[in-house]
């Protein structure tokens, strides 16, 4: 895999393997509402090879699902001097550089499950809609620290639009 | 007429304004000082303009055949119409009675609502205080500024009033000065961008040393009070005729000429009248066929759709102007409702000059452009103006582009610009895409491309439909750098730049993958370092150090 996409000289920081439960979770209750939902044509007009279709949401879903745990491990950001960087996704990549003056506000979010297991999701929000930096799985510790460290970043870069 | 230039000054008894407000920066009006003005004593009766027309023109349509009877004679007795109604039995004292206490609530209400209206410009913010029962109040910074609009309505014109218009950045954050006198709003503009430039040291030393004579006597023409001392009619007619820019304060020409058959040109080629015959062929085969007008009626509101665009497009493309000043680009258009705006420096976030497939054949292109404010700013369109030039060839083009951003008004830029709009390979400083790109870019992969002129990024895009993006570094937000499978397959990567939202997405797809590393790596350190050094939120502010 060696066209992948790779930035060279960076220590990418990775978010907390915990994170993994969260978006198991998550999908699976998608899971099996996509398949419950795909079955109704099927149950209700007794046409059997209607069932094909739960069938390959189910497949495609449990896919997604096992490939989750490297698709964890594949978010990663660093803050550099001028700027955060920010990657994910495995199959279909993104990189995203923001400088720290563009920060218009930082976000923390914390699902249900996340609270159980004590992670925070950190969203940085610039006045470009398509810039999308959303760090998911951080303790909560760490986000908190993290917010408070980009939030004195910006500051001491402060800029206009 | 002249409230606004001689503000009584209700809310602040008996304190003259500080001799200091005006001296502090040499301004054009009394209106920015500071201190709390009304507006038009017009702006009432404007602002509900519109429902009065109704109600007069409801009345009116009404009473028509009474009217008629009045004048031709005849007897044509209607028991429902409420005007025969009304004059019939002697109800008319009390129809009139009833008209006369409407009249005067109506007058008063208006009143009130005009006492309340206020609105104050000081160096930092400009500030609308307005409503009777629920108060409303607005504050702007000046140093976010997206850009001045002056609106002037064809109703309000007879009134000699203007709506201005202050783009604040964020979704719909304008400050509305509606209305003010037409004069006052031009001089008034110019304050507020003077007051947002940041210039006030320069002036400061400017007024000690006394304003050069050049400057004084343009200062002479512009003095309102010139324009009261003219009768109110002929200053109404004046207004009517004088060009949309008034020459003394545009000091350069419209740049860009469109005549009005190269605009109807423009349109008949468009990719939307395009779609139209299209869709008109379609339906005429479709129904042909089966022999039933059918296709006619589904498509019915599509082609509506269509021809209102196509006509509101010509409309506010009529009486284009585009001229520099020294407080940013000024466009204006518009017969009936003119409207002008002035966009500071630094306001554009990306543009990108574009190419639908007919115009080809003579060689014209559009200019549209991101900006911050999502202000409705109701042109004489009705919708978001960023369309900065209509239609023009490569020479307008280049013009205008100059103007927008003064990077690429320099010689070795024009090179550049003309390569972007028609080139193809890597000439003149383009990276371009490599022969297995044609996978996914089939016809345009030669075309496909980038380059970089300082601060600059350039994005060079499609074989049939061209479009040509610029994007400003010091505006860029962020950068993306995505790739899928099939791209990976290909050792390609696709280029994100993010700018606030607009008509414009900056992105270049099916670049080399090292390229595009290379690129990702070197941009985002360059942008950090034009965003770091930018200054134009304060545009002139620069200025003052000399």
């Amino acid at each position: 895999m060696s066209d992948r996409l790779e930035l060279p000289g960076i220590t990418w920081r990775r978010v907390s393997p915990k994170y993994v439960v969260v978006d198991v979770v998550g999908t699976l209750v998608f899971t099996i509402a996509a398949v419950v939902v795909t079955s109704i044509p099927a149950f209700f007009s007794h046409v059997t090879w209607l069932w094909i279709i739960p069938a390959v949401v189910l497949v495609v879903l449990l896919l997604v699902v096992a490939f989750i745990p490297r698709r964890v491990r594949s978010i990663g950001y660093q803050l550099r001097e001028d700027d955060l960087l920010f990657r994910r996704g495995l199959l279909f990549q993104r990189f995203v550089s923001v400088p720290y003056g563009r920060m218009q506000l930082v976000d923390i979010n914390r699902g249900p499950i996340s609270r159980i297991l004590g992670l925070s999701d950190l969203r940085f929000v610039t006045a470009a809609s398509s810039s999308g930096v959303a760090i998911p799985g951080l303790a909560v510790a760490d986000a908190e620290e993290l917010r408070d460290r980009l939030v004195e970043l910006a500051e001491s870069r402060r800029v206009g639009l | 007429m002249t409230d606004e230039q001689a503000p009584p000054p209700p809310a602040v008894p008996a304190d003259p304004p500080p001799p200091d407000a005006r001296t502090r920066i040499r301004l054009d009006t009394p209106l920015a000082d500071g201190e709390w003005h009304r507006l038009h004593p017009a702006t009432p009766l404007l602002r509900g303009g519109l429902f009065l027309i109704a109600l007069l023109g409801y009345v009116i349509s009404q009473a028509r055949q009474q009217l008629a009877e009045l004048f031709i004679g005849g007897h044509h007795k209607d028991e429902g119409d409420p005007i025969t109604f009304v004059t019939s039995d002697g109800r008319l004292p009390i129809a009139l009675g009833v008209i006369a206490i409407v009249l005067i609530l109506l007058i008063g209400i208006f009143y009130l609502s005009w006492r309340v209206h206020e609105f104050r410009i000081t160096d930092e913010l400009v500030e609308v205080k307005q409503g009777v029962l629920r108060r409303t109040e607005r504050k702007g910074r000046l140093d976010r500024i997206q850009g001045v609009n002056i609106v002037r309505p064809f109703f309000a014109r007879f009134f000699g009033a203007a709506r201005l218009e202050i783009d604040v950045a964020g979704h719909d954050a304008n400050v509305r000065l509606d209305y003010l006198s037409s004069a006052n709003a031009d001089a008034l503009r110019r304050d507020i961008l003077r007051l947002a430039s940041g210039v006030r040291a320069r002036e400061q030393a400017e007024a000690a040393a006394g304003m050069p004579p050049g400057f004084d006597k343009l200062n002479q023409q512009l003095q309102p009070a010139q324009q009261v001392q003219r009768g109110f009619i002929e200053q109404r007619v004046s207004d009517f005729t004088a060009p949309e820019l008034d020459p003394s304060i545009a000091a350069a020409e419209s740049v860009v000429k469109i005549h009005t058959g190269r605009l109807l040109g423009s349109l008949i080629l468009h990719d939307t009248t395009l779609t139209f015959v299209i869709v008109l062929v379609a339906a005429g085969v479709a129904s042909s066929i089966n022999g039933q007008p059918f296709a006619f009626v589904i498509i019915l509101p599509f082609l509506f759709g269509i021809a209102s665009f196509l006509f509101r497009r010509f409309t506010k493309s009529l009486r284009y102007s585009i001229a520099a000043t020294p407080d940013g680009v000024r466009v204006g258009f518009g017969i009936l409702t003119l409207s002008n705006e002035t966009l500071p420096p630094g306001r554009i976030h990306s543009i990108q000059v574009r190419q639908p497939v007919l115009w080809r054949i003579f060689g014209w292109w559009e200019i549209k452009v991101n900006r911050a404010s999502k202000s409705n700013a109701k042109g004489a369109d009705g919708q978001r103006n960023t369309t900065i030039l209509p239609v023009g060839n490569r020479d307008d083009v280049q013009r205008v582009l100059g103007l927008l951003l003064p990077g690429l008004a320099a010689e070795d830029a024009a090179e550049t610009l003309r390569l972007g709009l028609t080139g193809t390979k890597g000439a003149g400083g383009y990276t371009t895409s490599p022969l297995r790109a044609a996978w996914v870019r089939v016809l345009s992969w030669r075309r496909n491309g980038y380059a970089r002129l300082p601060g600059i990024i350039l994005l060079r895009e499609g074989a049939i439909w061209r479009r040509f993006t610029i994007v400003p570094e010091a505006r860029v937000q962020s950068l993306g750098l995505t790739q899928g499978p099939l791209y990976r397959l290909l050792r390609l990567a696709h280029l994100h730049i993010h700018t606030v939202n607009g008509p414009i997405r900056a992105e270049l797809g099916a670049v080399d993958r090292d390229v595009a590393l290379a690129f990702f790596s070197d941009v985002s350190i360059s942008v950090t370092h034009s965003v770091g050094s930018d200054t134009t939120h304060r545009w002139r502010s620069g200025e003052a150090s000399t």
